[in-house]
């Protein structure tokens, strides 16, 4: 039952362009999931921590760390999937850009963990924004960076 | 009107054309009108005089068209945004002046309201409307003889004999906290009605138990400031403000610029009002301490802090929880209308902010809204008030944590739980230097545990390295061990171990994905130190030793990996621990490897508890179990008591609805079954899969079958929840007493660090799982909490009792 409307719990614009089915299905399936992406983490970020942090908001059924295609290792981004959906707005509401192993983090609504889903979509099998990304971040090394740290 | 067109009659289309734009004109005024109703009081280039004034002459105007709808909205103004009351008050006072029988209609309006939400147990929005009926008493809009009356009925409702004290308190409450607004108004006119009513109170007070008191202070002791019981307080406010004759200098009063206008105006007289009379449904609030942390010494330079026992302290500080309440669903607009407060040059607003976030955070029996909510407002004040939030913040940690002495635990905990979170949102830097005298103190006493704890739980969300890197080296001895699992069959001297080898072979088998059965057969032959003539010949400690051990040690890489390995060999849980006493050796063996990994003992106990490996009751006797007690005292221990005791209850809450939901349909189906043999539509639509269990999930009639075996299971899971809530109190009456009585032969001072922490997490669970326990407190009471117990700790179960009474 979604409670009622505030800013931080609407749908940002970001869609998963590799959904099967239709735009409006995906809206309808995003307004009710209690599935969150969480991404912006650390590759050392673990599994523990997201735990810590997210069960501030209430009982989840699981995590899914999102790893690298190739290596599988993590590459940045989980999934957690809560009991409820109001556990999950709160999340959105007061984990959203706040602090994970001193990076901020993002939450967004995810229409349901789909097999597959925990891979890095990226050529070089990390995420796609990391390949694009022109900086250097220490958080994200890539493969080439790694003698960097 | 007057301009016809031709063909008027003919010209259908036209004519809808127009219905329709008259329509759409109307919504128009209406949401105009609206607006500037909702927006009156808001920053503007005139004066809110004018605005008033404009404001009020364009509602005449259209009154005699919208006569309901502003109504309607005027009153949701003043419940929805009770900071405004005097402006609203005034708007409405003005349009009594120019339509006295529009004054009327709002009054009766009003009224109205006031009762629906008295019978609706909607206790601050009554609050809010008898507020704004006592204000209209400045705006000549209500007479003053006739407000008093009201407020007499209110207080003779506390008066009443056979309900409970909280719905007495609520009443005196509600009239106290009118009392700012319309108290010099009353003094004026009416002063002996309002000495009367005020005597009255007086007597109230002094007849009133306050056995609650002690368990819901934050702190023990009264100094430096006094934790004062919510009634005592306002009370001590209202004392004050009638010597200082009413006169308060906090509330706007718009008004008082209109006095010449609103004098003329012909009053109206509040019809009589009585409270509903108690029925057991109605839930009153509870009574809370008022939380103080900051006096006026402790701010800089600048405007002063209203004392303690000034009224301009308790309208501040409700004026701040509003704001809270308004915006915490979105916790940017929250900080940024906190600290937009509209009195802020008047007062050091940072310090208000602080305290008032603090006492919702340490609200006794339990926060208002999710302990995150506070911790996440907090970083956003420090971000939009970088200049100063954060010092003000440290300072307010620093005094917390020089009076954690005597916290009470379940606010130590929630201390720890809100320095470590927001220590990991600003890189973890802080000046423990400042803490070092804490190590010279009995590792047990709360400070040096404040440290340990708060460090635990910053590892949690951060790792090992840089916790250790942080800290200062003479912290060095309160730095948690490095969170890794300690598998004594592949330690040094593990070759003198009984069960080495056969640890050592179900590796093997397991890495080579073995099914569960082939474990059993693994474990088959380890010796059984037990006598055969025990119960359950099935439990054989060194085989849960092994099994458990191994297999968990193999799934030690992640919460993930040991989910999986205990999903996997899930039957060979079962098969190995039926009994409590097996249960609980799982237990042991689980804390003997991993017991440097509290979180991850958390999460395993939880996950076994929901696989139904271990039972709630098998938990709670192993955390008091002899093993334990050197854990016994740590934080952990009690966030796992308290999972187990929640899963419990919502185990039983769930069954309770399905139930509900259950005897509903069945109720609804035999009405219908005379009209309609094959259901309704909707029931049939629903064909997604929403249920959680297997009983009545489906919208089809339940039989009464089912719905027999639904209330045995209810009754069932009741049972098992009444037991461990008796384990749990049974154990801690056990070791209290038992202290008790030897510091007595010994002739020692009970009040030791383990005491108090014991006594403290007893007054936990009581407040924590209050709801809960509420339902068996007669049990309690015959079977446990009787009159031959240690007073001190008859006392814990009589402040609980008292919560509700």
């Amino acid at each position: 039952m979604p409670t009622f409307a505030s800013p931080s719990v609407e749908l940002s614009s970001y869609r998963d362009r590799r959904f099967k089915g239709s735009a409006g299905e995906l809206k309808r399936l995003l307004r009710t999931s209690s599935t969150l992406y969480v991404g912006n983490l650390s590759f050392y970020t673990t599994e523990e921590q997201i735990y810590e942090l997210f069960s501030k908001c209430g009982d989840f059924k699981s995590v899914i760390m999102g790893l690298d295609k190739i290596e599988k290792t993590p590459c940045g981004f989980c999934f957690v999937e809560y009991h409820s959906r109001s556990d999950a707005e709160n999340a959105m509401r007061y984990i959203n850009g706040t602090r994970l192993d001193d990076r901020i983090i993002r939450t967004d609504w995810d229409a349901g963990f789909v097999e597959g889903r925990q891979y890095g979509r990226g050529k070089t099998g990390g995420q796609v924004r990391d390949e694009y990304r022109t900086y250097f971040d220490e958080g994200r090394p890539r493969r080439n960076e790694i003698y960097q740290i | 009107m007057s301009r016809r067109r031709p063909h008027e009659e003919e010209d259908g289309y036209d004519r809808a054309y127009r219905k329709r734009r008259r329509v759409s004109e109307n919504q128009e005024i209406e949401d105009r009108l609206e607006s500037l109703i909702l927006r009156v009081g808001e920053k503007s280039t005139s004066s809110l005089e004018s605005n008033l004034e404009g404001l009020a002459s364009v509602l005449e105007a259209d009154l005699a068209s919208f006569r309901s709808k502003i109504l309607r909205i005027l009153t949701d103004c003043a419940i929805k945004m009770p900071e405004k009351c005097t402006i609203y008050t005034t708007l409405v006072g003005l349009l009594n002046a120019k339509n006295y029988n529009f004054g009327g209609e709002f009054v009766e309006y009003m009224v109205r309201n006031l009762k629906d939400s008295l019978k609706a147990c909607k206790w601050n929005a009554a609050r809010y409307s008898l507020r704004f009926l006592a204000d209209l008493v400045n705006c000549h809009v209500i007479s003053a003889g006739s407000l008093l009356q009201l407020l007499d009925n209110m207080v003779d409702a506390a008066k009443e004999d056979g309900v409970p004290q909280v719905r007495k308190d609520w009443y005196v409450f509600a009239v106290l906290s009118t009392l700012p607004w319309v108290g010099r108004e009353l003094y004026e006119k009416k002063e002996q009605s309002l000495e009367h009513l005020l005597v009255s109170i007086e007597v109230f007070l002094g007849k009133r138990s306050k056995k609650h008191h002690a368990a819901l202070r934050v702190w023990a002791l009264d100094t430096p400031h006094p934790q004062e019981e919510y009634l005592d307080c306002l009370w001590a406010q209202i004392r004050k403000l009638r010597q200082d004759n009413w006169a308060e200098k906090h509330i706007p009063r718009p008004y008082l610029a209109f006095d010449s206008i609103l004098c003329e105006a012909l009053q109206h007289n509040l019809p009589t009002i009585l409270p509903p009379p108690h029925h057991d449904s109605y839930q009153y609030p509870m009574p809370h301490v008022v939380f103080r942390m900051f006096d006026y010494t402790d701010c800089p330079e600048g405007p002063i802090l209203p004392g303690a026992h000034s009224i301009e302290r308790f309208l501040i500080e409700e004026h701040l929880h509003q704001i809270i309440e308004m915006h915490h669903l979105e916790r940017k607009d929250c900080a940024a209308h906190l600290l937009n407060f509209p009195y802020k040059s008047k007062i050091p607003l940072d310090y208000s902010i602080v305290e008032v976030i603090f006492a919702e955070l340490f609200h006794m029996p339990s926060p208002r809204y999710l302990e995150i909510v506070y911790g996440s407002i907090l970083i956003e004040l420090c971000k939009l008030q970088p200049s100063t939030m954060p010092q003000v913040l440290a300072q307010a940690t620093e005094i917390l944590f020089i009076r954690i002495d005597t916290m009470n635990t379940a606010c130590f905990d929630r201390f720890v739980n809100w320095f470590a979170y927001h220590l990991s949102n600003f890189q973890f830097r802080w000046s423990w230097e400042d803490w070092d005298s804490c190590l010279q103190l009995d590792p047990e006493h709360p400070r040096p545990k404040f440290v340990r704890e708060v460090l635990l739980k910053a590892l949690r969300l951060s790792y090992h390295q840089r916790i250790k890197e942080m800290m200062p080296e003479p912290f060095e001895s309160l730095i948690p061990a490095k969170p890794e699992p300690k598998f004594k069959y592949a330690a040094e001297g593990a070759g003198s171990l009984p069960g080495t080898t056969h640890a050592h072979k179900l590796v093997v088998s397991i890495r080579a994905k073995c099914k569960p059965e082939e474990v059993l057969h693994v474990l088959k032959d380890l010796p059984n130190s037990r006598h055969d003539d025990d119960a359950d010949s099935r439990f054989n400690p060194l085989k849960i030793d092994v099994f458990v051990q191994t297999l968990l040690n193999l799934g030690s890489k992640s919460f993930s990996h040991s989910f999986a390995a205990i999903s996997k060999f899930h039957y060979v849980f079962k098969e190995l621990a039926d009994s409590e006493e097996a249960q609980i050796c799982i237990l042991r063996n689980m804390f003997e490897l991993w017991n440097d990994h509290q979180q991850m003992m958390c999460v395993l106990i939880d996950k076994m508890l929901k696989t139904q490996i271990i039972e709630c009751s098998a938990v709670a006797n192993w955390i008091f179990s002899k093993e334990m007690s050197g854990e016994f005292t740590k934080l952990y221990l009690w966030e796992i008591l308290h999972l187990t005791i929640r899963k419990m209850s919502k185990h039983v809450s769930r069954l309770g609805r399905e139930l509900a939901e259950a005897r509903e349909r069945l109720r609804h189906a035999e009405s219908d079954s005379d009209e309609s043999e094959d259901g309704d539509g909707e029931g049939n639509n629903n064909s997604s899969k929403h249920g959680i269990s297997g009983v009545g999930d489906d919208h089809e009639k339940p039989s009464e079958d089912m719905v027999d075996r639904m209330e045995e299971r209810l009754e069932a899971a009741q049972a098992d929840q009444k037991n461990l809530f008796l384990i749990i109190f049974q154990r801690f009456i056990m070791i209290l007493s038992e202290h008790l009585v030897r510091c007595d032969t010994d002739g020692r001072d009970f009040n030791t660090h383990w005491y108090k922490w014991t006594i403290g997490r007893l007054q936990q669970v009581f407040l924590v799982h209050h709801e809960q326990v509420q339902k068996y407190s007669s049990t309690l009471e015959t079977l446990l909490f009787t009159q031959d117990l240690d007073p001190h700790i008859l006392e814990v179960f009589h402040q609980f009792t008292s919560l509700r009474a």
